[in-house]
């Protein structure tokens, strides 16, 4: 460890510079840049360089993941699934995706709470007792949407999740547990995130604001979409709590001549990560978290209240 | 006993984007960094066994890649450390709506030598620590502190001109 007063060297301004210098050097630091006015030009044209660098990273835009670059690492995965516990992984994620709860949630006029007996009827039980969760959901709110949403949707429980949702929770096993690399924009820069994203994606995004629920904005990320998706742009918000739990919320944008169906609230448990997703007016939204169904809910219901203020 | 190699295979596809970013503005143009992208893909799948779970793999990635593409220049160019300034050729920009300092910045990062561009990106846009740049590049932290001192100097310089004493001394804008 360096002296506390020894002279202050260049490693010293750029450890400086970049954060990285111990705290009981500060002062050492700083004593010598207000008595070398030199040095402390230098260290802030060393600083104005590094936000400069920072941002040209992120204006860089090398556009949708060519397929053969994937297609290296499929190929490999596949390899990884020929061993029978690979396919025994395989079949288990399978039954995880399939198992996606056809647990609706209308999306209609109604406080989303207020139709929570809708929510909760996943797919075995709605088939177990003869009827589908659609129809629950759909005498819950009867509204257009809801019916829209069963018209479209087995809802013996097979139906696999929209690729979007898939790739929403993939980017939540990635990311989430990240400690340095969880966003690529922090939240301290939230105006120019939200900017930043919503260009990328071609409409207007929000980041929702969840303080009150205990979960503050970490930041941002920029993503592209898989599979047939590849060539999207895809947006990731990720959140925090005092305890380090990481929730994100993922954002796809359709364009006008491939909108899926919009869908009411429905929810898929991949892995640890319980994914809520709807999709309304060209936009799908994923709130992924390793929490219970009833708190990812809870905040689900926050989030779609502020995109959709009544 | 469920293995999750395959899990953790995929765990790659999420990290392709934010390294073909990254390759960008190590690279240089486009299809350059493509190519090292494509190759640091190649080689992490081959090499898979060596990936320990539970390590971050993002670090994994990028040692790799660096490895890589130090490796290409040294073959493709003497590494004498004398980058051309002169009379290399333009670096080959994709047109990005970049305002007009940040082209100035692109072009001062591809007239630094591969080694300190390394250094400084690591450092600036990705954050690493001193510690773990070197180990990325495999290098003591006293080689990653001067590249990164020659790389900020040599951008500094570029970008602003030489201050009164540098133009007595010159920089060694390429050394190593």
């Amino acid at each position: 460890m360096m002296e506390k007063d020894a002279a202050v060297t260049d490693d010293d301004l750029h450890a400086f510079v970049d954060g990285q210098l111990d705290a009981e050097r500060v002062p050492a630091v700083l004593r010598h840049l207000q008595a070398h006015p030199d040095a402390a030009v230098l260290a802030a044209s060393w600083q104005a360089q590094r936000l400069q660098m920072r941002r040209l990273y992120r204006e860089t835009e090398p556009g949708p993941v060519p397929a053969a670059l994937a297609a290296v690492v499929q190929r490999r995965i596949r390899r990884e699934r020929w061993r029978p516990w690979g396919q025994a992984l395989a079949a288990m994620l399978l039954v995880a995706v399939g198992a996606v709860g056809a647990r609706l949630w209308p999306t209609g006029g109604p406080a989303p709470m207020t139709v929570g007996s809708g929510y909760g009827v996943n797919a075995g039980a709605g088939a177990r007792s003869g009827g589908s969760p659609g129809t629950a959901a759909g005498t819950a709110t009867g509204t257009d949407t809801a019916a829209k949403v069963l018209g479209g949707q087995p809802t013996d429980g097979s139906a696999a999740a929209p690729q979007f949702v898939r790739d929403a929770a993939t980017a939540y096993a990635v990311f989430a547990p990240e400690v340095r690399h969880a966003v690529e924009v922090p939240a301290q820069e939230e105006a120019h995130l939200v900017q930043w994203l919503s260009r990328r994606l071609g409409r207007p995004l929000t980041a929702p604001v969840l303080q009150a629920q205990g979960y503050r904005l970490l930041g941002g990320r920029l993503l592209t979409g898989d599979g047939n998706d590849a060539t999207s742009p895809r947006a990731q918000f990720m959140y925090e709590d005092a305890q380090g739990r990481r929730v994100t919320l993922y954002v796809a944008v359709f364009p006008p001549q491939s909108q899926p169906r919009e869908t009411a609230f429905r929810s898929v448990r991949q892995g640890d990560a319980e994914s809520f997703y709807w999709i309304e007016n060209g936009y799908g939204y994923a709130l992924s978290a390793a929490l219970s169904s009833s708190e990812v809910q809870a905040l689900a219901s926050v989030i779609y209240d502020q995109l959709y203020p009544r | 006993m469920i293995d999750g190699a395959a899990k953790d295979v995929a765990q790659i596809l999420g990290h392709i984007p934010a390294l073909r970013r990254y390759a960008r503005l190590l690279a240089g143009d486009a299809a350059a960094a493509d190519d090292l992208v494509q190759d640091t893909l190649e080689r992490a799948c081959a090499k898979w066994s060596l990936w320990r779970p539970g390590t971050d793999l993002r670090a994994w990635l990028m040692t790799l890649m660096h490895n890589i593409f130090l490796n290409r220049v040294r073959d493709w160019r003497h590494d004498d450390g004398h980058a051309a300034l002169e009379d290399g050729p333009e670096p080959a920009h994709e047109p990005m709506a970049h305002a007009p300092e940040m082209l100035d910045l692109h072009r001062a990062l591809d007239r630094l030598t591969p080694a300190l561009r390394s250094a400084l990106l690591l450092v600036t846009v990705e954050e690493y620590t001193y510690a773990e740049a070197a180990e990325i590049l495999q290098v003591p932290i006293g080689t990653i502190m001067s590249r990164l001192h020659r790389a900020r100097e040599t951008v500094r310089v570029l970008m602003e001109g030489p201050t009164d004493a540098q133009r007595t001394h010159p920089l060694h804008l390429v050394k190593r």
